[in-house]
This record gives C-alpha cells, structure tokens and sequence, in this order.
C-alpha cells in the first residue's frame, strides 16, 4: 500500500489523461474503412465458370456440406470440361468462411472474395447463386492461391480467368 | 422482537454481463453472504463433441475455434497435436515455429480480454477493457496476417499449418513486440497499484495451493496459488524447450494474484515471441499428409498450455476418415469446478470478481 491512500488511482488517472491528447486508435467505420489484410477470408466467393469442372471436391470439403453443385454432361472441347454446370450455390448464411473449400479445389476454380458488407433482410438472399457468382466482382483474396501472392495481387483490380489460376486455360 | 429470517436463494445469470456466455450460479444467501453456491452449466452445449463424429480429421480443425472463442489457435494446436501423435506425422521445424508464435500471441490477447474483463467487473468501467482491446486488436491484424480470419483461425493443419509467414509479417511482428511492454507498463501504472483494485481484490476468492491440485485446477489459475506447474516446461512440446523464459507464481491465490501473474505472463509471452523469431529456420510449413487423413486405429491423448490451463483432446479412431469418439478436456470446465469453494463466505459482489478471475469461457465449459 502506498503511503497516501489514493495515490495509486490519480497515477492510473493520469495515464487516462494523456489519452485525452493522442491521436485515437479507432476510426469512424462507415467513413473509413480499413483495408483487409491480402489472405483476408470475406464473406464473399469469386467463381469462374470455365474453371470449374464440377467435380464437387468444395462440397465434399465444406464441414457444413452447404455448396449444392449440379451437373449434366456436356462436351466443352474448347476448355476441356465434360460437365457443365446448372447450379453452384452457396449458403453463406451458415458458411463459416474457413476456406476449406478454396484449399480443396484443384482447378483453382473458387476463391474467398474480399467483400465483407453484405447484410440482407432475408436469409434466402444470403444464398450465393450460380448467377450471382458468374457475374459478382471477380476480386479473389490471396487465401490458399500462392500464385496471387507471387503476383504481388492486393485485390485492386478485377482478374479475369486466365490471371487467377495457377495454370491459364 | 425477534426477526424471523431465512437464507434465500438467488439465480446469478443465466444472463449476467460478467460471464462469456451463459452460465448460471445457484447462490443460497444469508443476507449478503453466500452460504453455499451451485453453478449450473449446459445453456450454451453445442455437441462439439458429437459433431466431431460425422465429420473428417480436417474439417474438425473448425470445429476447435469456437471452444474458446478467445483464443482459437490453442485449440487448434491442442487437436492438431493429438491426430499428429495418433497418426506419427512429422512436423517440420519452421511450422512448429511459426506455431509457437502464434499460440502466444494468442495467449498474450486472451489474457488482455481476461485482465479487461476482470477489472471492468471490479467497477473500472470500460477504459482499461478498452486498452486492452486496442492491444487485442493490434494482434488479431497480425493474425489475420497469417491466415485471413480473426476469430476463427483454422490456421493449424494436421503436420503443419496451413499457410507460410507473408512477407510483412515479421517485420510487423518486431513493431509489435517492441511496443507491447510500453503498454503492459501503462496497465501497470493504471491498475496494479490502485487502492481501488487492492482492496477489493487481495484476499478475495482465495484458492490454497492444495485445493487448487485436489480440484485439477490448472494454468493461470493453479499457478496463481503458488504450484509451479506449467506444460511448456514441464512436459515441453512443439519447440517450447529452446526458449527462456520465467514461469511467473502468486502466493496467496486471491483475485489479485490471478490478476497479476496473467499480467506478467504476457511479458513471459513476448520473451519466447522475439526469441521464437531469431531462431526461426526456412524450409517447409507442412508435412506431406493427405487432404483426408486416416490415422490407424488406436486412441491418443494430447494436451497443451492453452491460455486458460490443460487443453486436452481425447481421439479414438477406427481407421476410418473421422474419428470414433472425440473427448476435449477443457480447462475452464474444470477450473469452474473449484468455484463453489471460493465463494462460500463471501459477499455477494465479490462473487462476480471472482468468477472473473478464474476467466472462464462458456463455449468452453459446455462445448
Ligand atoms: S468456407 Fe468453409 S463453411 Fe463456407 S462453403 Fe467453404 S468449406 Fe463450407
């Protein structure tokens, strides 16, 4: 115990007071944003159609078993496919956003997008569909795609099919 | 005239502002003294456990981050260990590295939510909490760093972890670890001599040594009550025997103690961080094991240092793609168990005091 009783708190006290004269910590959200870390995971997914083979190897990874993928076969000598795809959907209303999914596809045909406001008034509208991903911003994160990192991609521009994977179609 | 009067009882919570959770206190009261006391846990169970059956050895990895939802990258470590040891893989070094770094720096932000917590509940509202979550936040950047997610990590692999440092991580890393001790000195300045806290805090919820190893009680908490007792030296794991560093021990085992060996915990934390980062060798992050890993069948048991105590994971496997049976030994569980002891005699609001400094995290007690 200190002598005078009190001394303590005005020491603690004067730690707060110094706080009254730095610049602060926090930012104001809507007015600034913080820009997410390059592996950042957002609440997005970026998608390319002529990549994806449909093998289902995203769905059978996912924990939640949440990604419906349908198939027919179809011949696409152009890009080599053998199936086309007639949904790809994702309910990110119950994803987790671990991004097991992007390690285990081997086509580099799925990434973690960078978006993170997409609050909706419905649960449906949390459902990504094919749609949605074929036409959404084609703004990859560097999570589990090391070619990205190679690039030097922070997310800035949109890439198209033949920047994103690791090998061009 | 005589005053009829009887004990009556009080529910503390379910809802209560000073538990992580939900968790409910059963409290027999004689005026403002506690005569006996009954916690009441189970409002938050997610059968992790159960989960776990149905799922494969990777996918449990996510399952592990929401335990403590403070600090996910010890739980990860702890399950990761146990599926290494029940399958023999071989962890290269510079992962086991990069592992220890990130354990600590996850130690170093759940103590600061566990010191902010506690002293919010001893009545310093919301400013030194406040700190201590700029100095949380500081580190949840670096992990986001590491592996793109704040909370919820997944960023241990089984034989390895699942990304390399990026290339701005280290130098960001020596900014960190070169401010820190200025900021845990100014929490020092601001509470550790402070009458208030004194007061309140010494000799509160006093937990004897003996009691502490009857209860199983362990971490911060055992070693608040004098018993040197720390898994990092005394069965090492990862690289944990190449690093110097105090274990730092109370005497008395009261609030004030458990405050203040965290406090200086996290000073022990950023010893083995900047030591961790000159030692760290090149070469792999991952071992060569499959996307599904079928460890043989067998049964395995592994524990770490989380920063709450023994974190413990429990796997029987079949030879299969997901596990038999999955049994987490948490550590808040157990140290809730010594609870009722602590606060047999007390006042009523030195009860929230002390159930904040045991820091407990519900997702952890009911899994
Ligand atoms: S991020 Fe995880 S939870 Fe979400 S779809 Fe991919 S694997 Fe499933």
């Amino acid at each position: 115990m200190t002598s005078f009783y009190g001394l303590g708190a005005l020491k603690g006290l004067i730690v707060t007071l110094r706080y009254l004269f730095r610049k602060p910590f926090t930012v104001e959200y809507p007015d600034e944003k913080l820009v997410p870390n390059p592996r950042f995971r957002g609440n997005s997914f970026v998608w390319y159609e002529d990549r994806c083979t449909g093998n289902g190897a995203c769905a059978k990874a996912c924990p939640l078993g949440i990604i419906r993928i349908v198939t027919h076969p179809t011949s696409r000598p152009d890009i080599g496919n053998l199936y086309a795809i007639d949904r790809f959907d994702i309910d990110t209303g119950r994803c987790m956003f671990c991004a097991l999914c992007i390690e285990a596809c081997p086509y580099d045909a799925v990434f973690m997008g960078n978006d993170f406001e997409r609050a909706t008034k419905t649960r449906d509208g949390l459902v990504i569909h094919k749609e949605d991903l074929v036409t959404g911003a084609k703004l990859p994160t560097q999570q589990f795609r090391p070619q990205l990192e190679a690039m030097e991609y922070k997310g800035e521009e949109e890439l198209d099919q033949h920047e994103a994977g690791r090998w061009s179609l | 005239m005589p005053l009829n009067t009887e004990p009556i009882l009080l529910n503390l919570g379910p809802h209560h502002p000073s538990t992580h959770g939900v968790f409910r206190l059963r409290l027999i009261m004689d005026g403002e003294i506690i005569e006996d006391a009954e916690p009441v846990m189970g409002y938050m169970h997610r059968g992790s456990e159960k989960l776990a059956e149905e799922r494969t050895y990777t996918q449990i990895i996510t399952l592990t981050d929401r335990l403590d939802w403070l600090s996910g990258m010890s739980n990860n470590l702890a399950y990761v260990r146990t599926v290494e040891k029940l399958s023999d893989v071989e962890v290269p070094e510079r992962a086991q590295y990069i592992r220890v770094i990130s354990v600590e720096l996850m130690r170093i932000a759940s103590h600061c939510m566990a010191l902010g917590f506690l002293i919010n509940d001893l009545g310093a509202f919301a400013t030194p909490l406040m700190y201590m979550f700029r100095e949380r936040e500081k580190i949840l950047d670096l992990l986001e760093m590491l592996c793109g997610a704040r909370i919820t990590f997944s960023y241990m692999r089984i034989g390895g972890i699942s990304h390399d440092l990026p290339e701005e991580f280290l130098p960001a890393l020596r900014d960190f670890v070169d401010q820190m001790p200025k900021h845990i000195d100014e929490y020092d300045e601001l509470l550790t001599k402070n009458e208030i806290i004194q007061t309140r805090a010494k000799g509160q919820g006093l937990l004897s040594a003996q009691n502490a190893v009857d209860f199983g009680v362990t971490g911060p908490n055992l070693r608040a009550s004098g018993v040197k007792w720390d898994l990092r030296k005394s069965d090492p794991y990862e690289v944990y025997d190449r690093f110097e560093f105090d274990i730092p021990v109370g005497d008395h085992g009261d609030n004030y103690d458990r405050y203040w060996v965290r406090l200086q915990e996290m000073r022990e934390s950023l010893k083995i961080i900047s030591q961790a980062m000159e030692q760290i060798p090149g070469g792999l992050t991952r071992a060569n094991v499959p996307f599904f890993v079928h460890p043989p069948a067998g049964e395995a048991y592994s524990h770490i240092e989380a920063p709450k105590g023994h974190l413990g994971f429990y796997i029987v496997s079949d030879g299969t793609i997901s596990p038999w049976r999955c049994k987490i030994r948490s550590p808040s569980f157990i140290n809730l168990g010594a609870l009722a002891s602590m606060i047999i005699g007390s006042k009523l609001a030195d009860v929230v005091v002390t159930f904040g400094s045991l820091d407990t995290i519900l997702g952890e007690v009911d899994r």
